[in-house]
């Protein structure tokens, strides 16, 4: 990239004023200037922690954040939204202190990658050239496994799986369905965002109904024959709801096929039905929908990725992080994203600056609430090695324990409210 | 990427220069990767907004003995047992070092 350091610059140039002078108006003008062009789609906690971290490495990168949103509002506490502890601003992050540190920040979609080409182009018609570009777009929805169903009838039948307008749908829906009456949540098989968020919608949904409408019931009905943090989430359950929460596994009737809209009912493998007052079907996933356009994707959905920088295995110059990666032992949650999103800027500014990168390491922690004082967690550290991608740092981790009095259990309530402030402003801040 | 019409040759030399005159990042070190990591929960350097605790202005020393007592279990704690065993003594110094170092 620099065939000639700046020594020998000078020796070269020698001292001729008038070349001299010609050169520093270039030098000085500010697009040459910058030590490369960074271009990421996606202000997620992923793409809004990556240009944030890449601003701090080197503040003379050209960032720009192709963001549609103009707020992003957190799929994270958006089950507290639903239960009525939170309201929809506080889950809400503009991107003005990105602008603050001098990153773009385009709202407008990205419509199509030209990885030869190095280039994106915008739905406003604008196009994006980059040297490096992060792809960080979150998920879309199997909506091709699922019979009676497509994205038009999530409205009718939100899955408020992105945080937004769904989550709003849908907490009108329980608002308005009578006491006594069904709240089926049928979370999917796994790879999914957020493994544990299905377990703690059910908590939330369960507190306000018991304080509002007692005698309903909540049936998930799961893909799965487990789930994250499940004997912690059982406990809870029981000793705050009674028996108001039945979880229904994969393997006893739970896995879904179809689904019938106007009778909001769900039909298993078996082809047996149940109706409820307030369905919440939670579709399989896959990468967003740019990584597919892309061809950023295999034959699972998701983006392979060199898990030490995150770059592409289809596509070098493009790194994929969040939710969309394979990312090894990394669950697909905001706070994976977020670390990520930092491990993948350390990437960027050293291959930039032809420097080392530092060995990668990565932090994920999710916390639920099971009520409103009433907190568990599950943590790991991760590293990454050639032979085996991103895992689990030995003896690291776990879940809070099983064991534990009301005083630990608020404690990391209190915490999971903690958490969500210090990583919303670590990501948007 | 020049507007300007100059010379060919001046062109290329003009590119070097801009890309050499920048001082080059210094390298990212292992401390501030390692580091970097604990901004989800304690805040972007170490400044929590919320209920977990800050670890900007703490000393290096506070935060070894800290990570170290979490880790052996000698110290309380909710998570960060879970977490400090994923680090050994070399990463809680570079860790100690660097949050103690942010102005």
């Amino acid at each position: 990239m620099n065939s000639i350091n700046r020594r020998q610059f000078i020796q070269l140039l020698g001292g001729g004023s008038v070349l001299a002078s010609s050169i520093g108006l270039v030098a000085c003008s500010k697009q040459p200037a910058a030590s490369g062009r960074v271009v990421i789609i996606g202000g997620g906690f992923g793409g809004a922690t990556c240009a944030k971290y890449l601003q701090r490495f080197d503040p003379d990168l050209d960032i720009t954040l192709v963001e549609p949103k103009q707020k992003f509002v957190t799929c994270p506490f958006s089950n507290l939204v639903l239960g009525g502890l939170r309201e929809m601003d506080s889950i809400s992050h503009t991107y003005d202190a990105h602008t603050k540190r001098g990153i773009k920040v385009v709202h407008s979609l990205a419509r199509e990658i030209d990885p030869a080409g190095k280039k994106v182009h915008l739905a406003d018609g604008k196009t994006l050239e980059y040297d490096r570009l992060v792809v960080s777009p979150g998920i879309d929805f199997r909506w091709e496994d699922i019979e009676g169903m497509s994205p038009g009838d999530a409205e009718k039948l939100p899955h408020a799986w992105n945080g937004g307008p769904q989550t709003v749908t849908l907490r009108n829906q329980l608002t308005a369905m009578p006491d006594g009456g069904t709240v089926i949540i049928a979370p999917p098989a796994n790879p999914f965002r957020c493994p544990p968020g299905p377990y703690e919608r059910a908590s939330m949904v369960a507190n306000y109904l018991k304080q509002n409408k007692p005698r309903s019931k909540i049936l998930i009905l799961d893909a799965k024959t487990k789930f994250s943090k499940q004997p912690l989430f059982m406990q809870g359950w029981e000793q705050l709801y009674g028996d108001m929460i039945e979880w229904v596994s994969g393997d006893a009737g739970g896995r879904i096929s179809r689904v019938d809209i106007a009778g909001k009912t769900l039909y298993n493998e078996l082809g047996e039905g149940h109706a409820g007052s307030v369905v919440n079907f939670i579709p399989p996933q896959k990468a967003g929908k740019i990584a597919h356009d892309a061809g950023l994707v295999d034959s699972s959905g998701w983006c392979p990725v060199d898990q030490r920088n995150f770059a592409s295995t289809l596509h070098p110059d493009i790194h994929v992080i969040g939710d969309a990666s394979l990312a090894g032992a990394m669950p697909k949650s905001g706070f994976a994203a977020n670390s990520q999103g930092k491990v993948c800027a350390a990437a960027i500014v050293s291959a930039l600056h032809n420097t080392t990168m530092p060995e990668p390491s990565y932090v994920n922690t999710c916390y639920s609430l099971v009520g409103p004082d009433y907190g568990i967690s599950v943590a790991a550290v991760y590293r990454y090695a050639e032979d085996q991608g991103i895992y689990k740092v030995d003896g690291s981790g776990g879940v809070s324990p099983a064991e534990a009095d009301a005083e630990f259990r608020q404690k990391e309530a209190r915490y999971t409210r903690g958490w969500y402030a210090s990583i919303t402003s670590d990501t948007w801040g | 990427m020049f507007r300007l019409r100059l010379p060919a040759a001046l062109v290329f030399t003009a590119a070097s220069f801009s890309v050499s005159i920048i001082a080059p990042a210094a390298e990212i070190s292992q401390g501030a990767m390692l580091s970097n990591s604990c901004a989800a929960c304690h805040g972007t350097d170490g400044n929590s907004p919320g209920a977990i605790p800050t670890l900007h202005g703490k000393s290096a020393d506070f935060i070894e003995r800290a990570l170290k007592g979490f880790r052996s279990g000698e110290r309380e704690s909710t998570v960060m047992g879970r977490h400090a065993t994923g680090y050994s003594d070399e990463e809680i110094a570079l860790i100690a070092d660097y949050f103690a170092g942010l102005k």
